[in-house]
């Protein structure tokens, strides 16, 4: 064990990203969290967003997550849901396309704000990634 | 001779060619259980975290939650099946639709209404030809399930069983427990048709004894407890239902695979009994012409005697 964060992000069918890191920012539903070492024991439900994850080699880990959990204890962070995207499997238009339709829905459908908020999140990443 | 050697010949052809058939499915199972076997190894972290992170709320907050509580009398239950799409896969489906009926009856028994939840085409039918209504089947993905399918069937089971608890019997027809029938894969030769309760979920406190040394932390909640459970609990359902349907496919698959298998050995047993059969049928023409032929040369060689 070095004196890095041991990392997990794992979504329900694969481990998409495990590894030491320096820092994890994700966004809970109160808000934007960044995790250094130390950070206090923490059990928070995630919304649809980007998680950054720095690793110590490497570049920047940008991946999406559907909701899910962020959980910290003794220098060990997973995040948790149940579908996980790194930067690089997005496919862009695919989610332009996506948030032209769920912004039509908007007011009629309850999922709606739910998909927009997951293709930004889906677009987001993509870049901040490139 | 019953049967003629020609046809002997068309029946060793036919089974050899069944027996191709049957060989290509043993071939095909076998490479896919081993694909099935890694989505099951895969989605196993996901699963581990989310149990530790249950037992961590359970253990470190009194929240009473819809799906953990017990209804005091409960009188209608959900049973979820989950058997194949396709035969050809042994007493797969059938040992899985017998352990349902059991447990059916033991629900009845206990004065508890059934409804059925099904997913594979073979329980649907099942039930279709008995004339029993099945709330709702899904059908589809049983040697692939996707985790979408998990997802939708927990979402609806999750939905009828708070139902039964707020609704109080009323005109709804909820649900006051839920329970999943698959098969479970243990080896590859042992697979275990298995009854288990979903809800309402009995949370393992703890994995390991929290008193001794490796307490588990303690843990803030944000927003709140009652809100991380909230999302945490149904996931967790999903989950569970995830690992049966992952579970099932890879026992089918096996079960596809051992039943192959000994069809496969079956053709060539029948191959070789009658390439026997055959032979026999083929050496007695033969003696029977060249004893046909001979009486025939006799016959005349008398003849001749007589003439002389």
């Amino acid at each position: 064990m070095t004196d890095a964060l041991q990392v997990e992000l794992v979504a329900a069918d694969r481990v998409v990203w495990s590894g030491g890191a320096t820092m994890v920012i994700a966004r809970t539903v109160d808000g934007d969290v960044g995790i250094l070492r130390g950070h206090a024991p923490v059990l928070s439900a995630l919304t649809e967003a980007v998680v950054e994850i720095t690793p110590e080699e490497g570049t920047e880990v940008i991946a999406t997550v559907d909701g899910g959990f962020l959980s910290v204890a003794n220098d060990r962070v997973s995040i948790l849901s149940e579908h996980v995207l790194l930067a690089h499997e997005i496919d862009l238009s695919q989610a332009e396309v996506e948030l032209e339709e769920a912004r039509r829905l908007l007011g009629t459908n309850n999922d709606a704000e739910k998909r927009i908020r997951r293709a930004e999140a889906r677009i987001r990443a993509v870049e901040k990634a490139s | 001779m019953a049967v003629s050697v020609r046809e002997l010949r068309a029946r060793i052809k036919s089974t050899e060619s069944m027996k191709k058939i049957t060989r290509a499915m043993e071939l095909i199972a076998a490479s896919r259980i081993i694909k099935a076997q890694q989505r099951a190894n895969a989605a196993a972290p996901y699963a581990r975290e989310l149990t530790r992170a249950v037992s961590a709320v359970a253990t470190y907050s009194n929240v009473d939650h819809p799906l953990t509580t017990e209804p005091a009398a409960p009188t209608r239950a959900a049973v979820l099946v989950v058997t194949s799409d396709r035969g050809l896969a042994g007493s797969y489906s059938s040992s899985v639709l017998k352990e349902a009926e059991g447990l059916v009856e033991k629900l009845k028994a206990e004065g508890k209404e059934v409804d059925l939840y099904v997913t594979g085409r073979k329980a649907e039918a099942f039930y279709k030809f008995r004339g029993r209504s099945v709330s709702q089947a899904w059908t589809g993905f049983s040697d692939r399930p996707d985790y979408d399918a998990a997802k939708e069937i927990g979402e609806k089971l999750i939905e009828v069983f708070v139902e039964g608890t707020e609704a109080e019997k009323a005109a709804a027809p909820g649900v006051d427990e839920v329970h999943v029938v698959y098969t479970r894969f243990i080896t590859m030769m042992t697979q275990k048709p298995t009854a288990v309760r979903l809800l309402p979920l009995e949370v393992v406190e703890g994995t390991e004894a929290p008193a001794e040394g490796d307490v588990l932390p303690l843990y803030e909640f944000e927003p709140s407890a009652e809100a991380v459970l909230d999302s945490l609990l149904p996931q967790y359902v999903v989950s569970r239902i995830w690992f049966a349907l992952l579970q099932a496919a890879a026992s089918e698959l096996a079960q596809r695979q051992k039943a192959m298998k000994s069809a496969t050995d079956n053709a060539d047993e029948l191959i070789k009994k009658f390439t026997r059969v055959a032979n026999q049928a083929r050496q007695a023409g033969i003696t029977q012409e060249i004893s046909e032929i001979v009486g025939g040369v006799n016959a005349l060689a008398d003849a001749q005697a007589a003439n002389d």
